[in-house]
């Protein structure tokens, strides 16, 4: 229930905003996330952004997982 | 970047499974508290990766199998009132009460509508001026934000039509009730990624504090969950009990303050009854008297019948970390996704709907 999925905001306009998810586009709140900007992920739960995504830690996090890994810089 | 199918990638999930098989040593028991991360460890079976020495446990964080009868009857209750229309989530409709579910109510004539927001609830409102449009408010520190918005939203555009039912709950309380109960042990604890992303993780560090367990704030992606783990190891090999985050993209230390203050500006903590456990005191979420023409307890006199519960069913205990679908005499034969009775077998985030679908009865 506690569902949430990334969204990539594509405009704003005051406190809603049009956001890209999986290629769908729909209308979502920002009420909760107002330092939202074009071009954040935030993270979508029942039509309200809870939370920006920080791009650069999952970057890291994943960077990390790939030195556990043992797989080399620049794998995808 | 996709977020969503790098944290899946199985090379990299190889990558830590071994280091959880290399450090882990000590026998532990660890729990999921979160339904959602419940689904993730049943869908990539997670249990049968891990090495012998790390058994887990799903714990009671799914917001519809918590919710006790009682509540659920009102709910019912309040769909049966002339001139109400019910708004609730789709997951709520099947779950059934002492007698009746909302989808039964709606087959008898009440208008229940399901939606996928609070906005939703306030259009409905909006286009129904004559009737009164009641959201169930089900869920927990994730969704609570996105019905007191809806509070206030409703005060903004003047909607006298609108109530909530708060049935909401905050999750630390809950989890202090359950290890002061002494029913279940565990050496780690793997707190919920969504709530924590209003909460802030060091809303958990209490645990580690005061009962000495590890906790560690996951995704729900199964990279997020084996790096939770991998954490989790780590400390109990050392020794050491403390809060971690292994969904840094997503949760700050100190969570989303916005969310926080719409909390505190709309409701204030009271007892809540959690089925199973029973009541907690400050777990749940009520209205405040500033908004009482909002409140659904306020507004309607809901009058419903001593709760009953089903018979032979184990979800209370299988909640509390107790039991495990396996020792329910009901589960797979006559407890079934199409023939549920408990919610842990209706709600699609319930323990036994996932042992039902993912799980091996060897487990």
């Amino acid at each position: 229930m506690c569902l949430a999925i990334p969204a990539l905001i594509k405009s704003i306009a005051g406190q809603e905003a049009e956001a890209e998810i999986g290629g769908i586009s729909r209308r979502i709140s920002l009420v909760l996330t107002p330092e939202a900007q074009v071009g954040d992920y935030v993270l979508l739960h029942a039509g309200y952004a809870i939370s920006t995504i920080d791009q650069a830690a999952a970057g890291e996090t994943l960077k990390i997982f790939r030195e556990i890994a043992g797989i080399a810089e620049g794998w995808e | 970047m996709k977020l969503t199918s790098e944290f899946r990638n199985s090379k990299l999930a190889g990558g830590l499974l071994d280091q959880i098989r290399r450090h882990s040593r000590r026998h532990v028991r660890l729990m999921e508290f979160c339904g959602g991360h419940t689904v993730t460890v049943f869908r990539y079976g997670i249990r049968k990766l891990l090495p012998s020495t790390i058994s887990m446990v799903s714990g009671p964080g799914c917001p519809i199998c918590v919710t006790a009868n009682a509540d659920l009857d009102k709910a019912i209750a309040l769909a049966h009132i002339p001139g109400v229309i019910i708004t609730t989530f789709g997951d709520m409709m099947k779950i059934p009460g002492s007698n009746s579910s909302l989808q039964e109510a709606k087959g008898e004539g009440a208008d229940v509508r399901m939606v996928y927001s609070t906005m939703d609830a306030l259009a409905i409102a909006a286009e129904n001026p004559s009737k009164s449009v009641v959201f169930l408010g089900i869920g927990f520190e994730t969704t609570a934000p996105t019905v007191a918005a809806s509070i206030i939203q409703a005060e903004n555009l003047g909607l006298k039509n609108y109530h909530v039912l708060s049935l909401l709950k905050v999750c630390p309380p809950v989890i202090h009730a359950l290890l002061d109960s002494g029913q279940v042990q565990l050496q780690g604890l793997i707190c919920p990624g969504h709530v924590s992303a209003v909460t802030g993780f060091l809303a958990w560090e209490f645990i580690a504090r005061e009962y000495g367990i590890p906790c560690l704030v996951s995704g729900f992606e199964p990279l997020d969950i084996l790096q939770a783990i991998a954490c989790l190891v780590a400390q109990i090999e050392k020794g050491e009990a403390h809060v971690e985050s292994a969904y840094r993209r997503a949760v700050r230390p100190e969570g989303n303050i916005w969310a926080q203050n719409l909390l505190k500006q709309v409701f204030e903590p009271a007892s809540a009854n959690w089925r199973a456990i029973g009541a907690v005191p400050d777990s749940g979420l009520k209205i405040r008297k500033e908004y009482a023409q909002y409140d659904a307890q306020t507004k309607f006199e809901i009058k419903t019948a001593p709760p009953l519960e089903p018979k032979g069913c184990r979800c209370g205990d299988i909640l509390r970390g107790v039991k495990t679908p396996a020792d329910c005499p009901l589960f797979g034969n006559v407890c079934a996704p199409q023939s549920a009775v408990g919610p842990c077998m209706v709600s699609s985030e319930g323990t036994c709907h996932a042992y039902y679908l993912y799980g091996d009865p060897s487990d």
